[in-house]
């Protein structure tokens, strides 16, 4: 890559987020009830009409579910009340000119780029599951949980239908989109809630009373489907805290935290993760007991709660693909010098849309969400480091912006060798994140002690 | 008009939770209960419009 072509580059990502660069000022800050609104509306989505189904398959029990979402979700609480809020309340930048002091804009772009091909696998996830609902009218054959390829013709039409019209949507609409998604929230809870509800007389809960027994008997059994692995506790567990990394530990909603008055904010995601991982993954659960281990989102959906049930997947699906969609296209826009906004969207859609044409993405949906936080996880690291650990050894914060270093070797590394030792690590994907980040943490700490030491070696002291 | 607008919508997201109860309940039959959720779809989706107006603006990055 050449020096002008590289210059061109870092104006044009610059240049996306140029409105967003200074600080928010106390004027703008936001209270409460918006943050509340905004999680609630953020967790109960699309994602939720599959990884509920998805626990039941791989033979969770019903204590173990119960406790590792208890756990596991207020463990997800604390990291953004402890780790993202309190930077972010301090900082007041978003990810990106935040990440930016830090790692040199060369990294940031290709942590965006990476960051948007993961958008677009979730955003294809999204579009299988409302395709689940769209060809309920046609018949047309659900993808079970095996399924790795395409199963039929009518599933390939009605995917490629759906995403297309995600992506016109997405080029033409966002912002009406936006609001749209925010009216749909409290709606697509209470459809969760009462579609779940209203199955549980056929799975012979008669009272209140009846119901635990019911749940450890035929809903979490303990019992996984066939060709499923075994799920624990711990698995439950670390999948709550961690299926939100990117956004967390990952840091990722320093971007929305950045608004709020005070880092106690971050205590408000609770809203998020007990109305969405723990209330709607239990109800959409309880669906897919009754649907007799179905796991495709429309028909458990239509089953519970007939034809709303279904337009609660479409919209679920929708509202949850159309944001991430824009959000690639924003990232990628970067890579593609002079494409207009809609054709970066529409490529970006192209290659969603072919990605939602594979059920394994909506089928192994739990595994991708681990690996989407795993991959974004280190720069969270490197961010914490870079803000309580660095002042404490005598070293600088925003190093790369104060030497203007356009590539950070010690976040390089943080990055890399992490993920390197990460996949290296004999653990299941869930189990990785946790080790992961003391590695990142620790590896950018040393590196950035070797790099400013050298620095300081070479005459060229770090400005105060 | 608002105040009108906002216990419609009101009716509308009850129409979809008390339903499901009453089936759980053994009072209706779940057809009836799929017919009033959507019935609570609809309006909902009428009224809420006009008086959830969005504020701020968030953005992620």
């Amino acid at each position: 890559m050449g020096k002008k072509q590289s210059s061109a580059i870092i104006q044009r990502l610059d240049s996306l987020y140029e409105f967003d660069r200074e600080p928010v000022s106390d004027r703008k800050l936001q209270g409460a009830s918006n943050f509340i609104g905004i999680y609630a509306g953020e967790h109960v989505a699309g994602t939720e009409f599959v990884i509920g189904p998805l626990f039941v398959a791989h033979g969770v029990s019903a204590p173990d579910l119960i406790w590792g979402l208890l756990i596991g979700n207020l463990l997800a609480v604390l990291s953004w009340a402890f780790l993202a809020a309190p930077i972010a309340v301090r900082s007041r930048l978003n990810l990106y000119w935040h990440l930016r002091k830090i790692v040199g804009p060369y990294l940031l772009f290709i942590y965006n780029i990476v960051n948007a091909l993961m958008f677009c696998f979730l955003a294809g996830a999204m579009i299988s599951v409302a395709a689940t609902a769209v060809g309920l009218p046609f018949h047309m054959r659900m993808p079970e949980l095996n399924d790795m390829l395409p199963n039929s013709i009518g599933w390939i039409v009605t995917v490629l239908v759906v995403g297309g019209v995600v992506t016109g949507i997405a080029i033409l609409g966002f912002e009406r989109m936006s609001r749209f998604s925010k009216i749909a929230a409290p709606w697509m809870f209470l459809v969760f809630v009462a579609a779940a509800v209203s199955v549980l007389p056929t799975l012979g809960v008669s009272g209140p009373g009846d119901f635990w027994q019911v749940a450890k008997e035929k809903i979490w059994t303990g019992v996984p489907l066939a060709g499923q692995s075994k799920f624990t506790f711990w698995h439950v567990m670390f999948f709550a805290w961690f299926c939100n990394m990117a956004m967390h530990i990952g840091m990722a909603d320093m971007t929305l935290l950045r608004y709020a008055k005070k880092w106690q904010y971050g205590f408000l995601s609770a809203f998020g993760m007990y109305l969405g991982h723990f209330t709607a993954w239990i109800a959409s659960g309880i669906l897919c007991a009754a649907a007799a281990g179905s796991v495709a989102p429309g028909p458990i959906a239509y089953l519970g709660a007939g034809i709303a049930g279904a337009v609660c997947v479409v919209v679920a699906g929708w509202t949850t693909s159309n944001p991430t969609l824009y959000r690639a296209g924003l990232a990628l826009q970067t890579a593609t010098p002079d494409w207009k906004r809609w054709k970066v969207t529409l490529a970006a859609g192209a290659v969603t849309t072919l990605a939602a044409l594979f059920p394994a993405l909506m089928m192994k949906l739990l595994d991708f969400v681990a690996l989407y936080g795993l991959i974004l996880m280190p720069m969270g690291a490197v961010i914490f480091a870079d803000f309580w650990l660095l002042p404490k050894l005598g070293l600088e914060r925003n190093f790369a912006e104060k030497k203007k270093v356009l590539f950070s070797i010690p976040a390089a590394l943080a990055w890399g060798v992490t993920l390197a030792f990460a996949f290296a690590l004999p653990l299941e994907i869930f189990f990785k994140g946790l080790p992961g980040w003391i590695a990142a943490v620790l590896i950018f700490t040393a590196a950035s002690y070797v790099q400013q030491r050298s620095f300081r070696g070479a005459g060229k002291e770090v400005e105060a | 008009m608002r105040r009108v607008l906002q216990i419609i919508s009101a009716a509308g997201l009850a129409m979809v939770i008390v339903p499901a109860f009453l089936v759980f309940a053994g009072r209706i039959p779940w057809r009836t209960h799929a017919d009033l959720m959507l019935a609570g779809t609809v309006l909902w989706f009428v009224t809420a419009p006009f008086w959830m107006g969005m504020s701020g603006k968030k953005g992620k990055g």
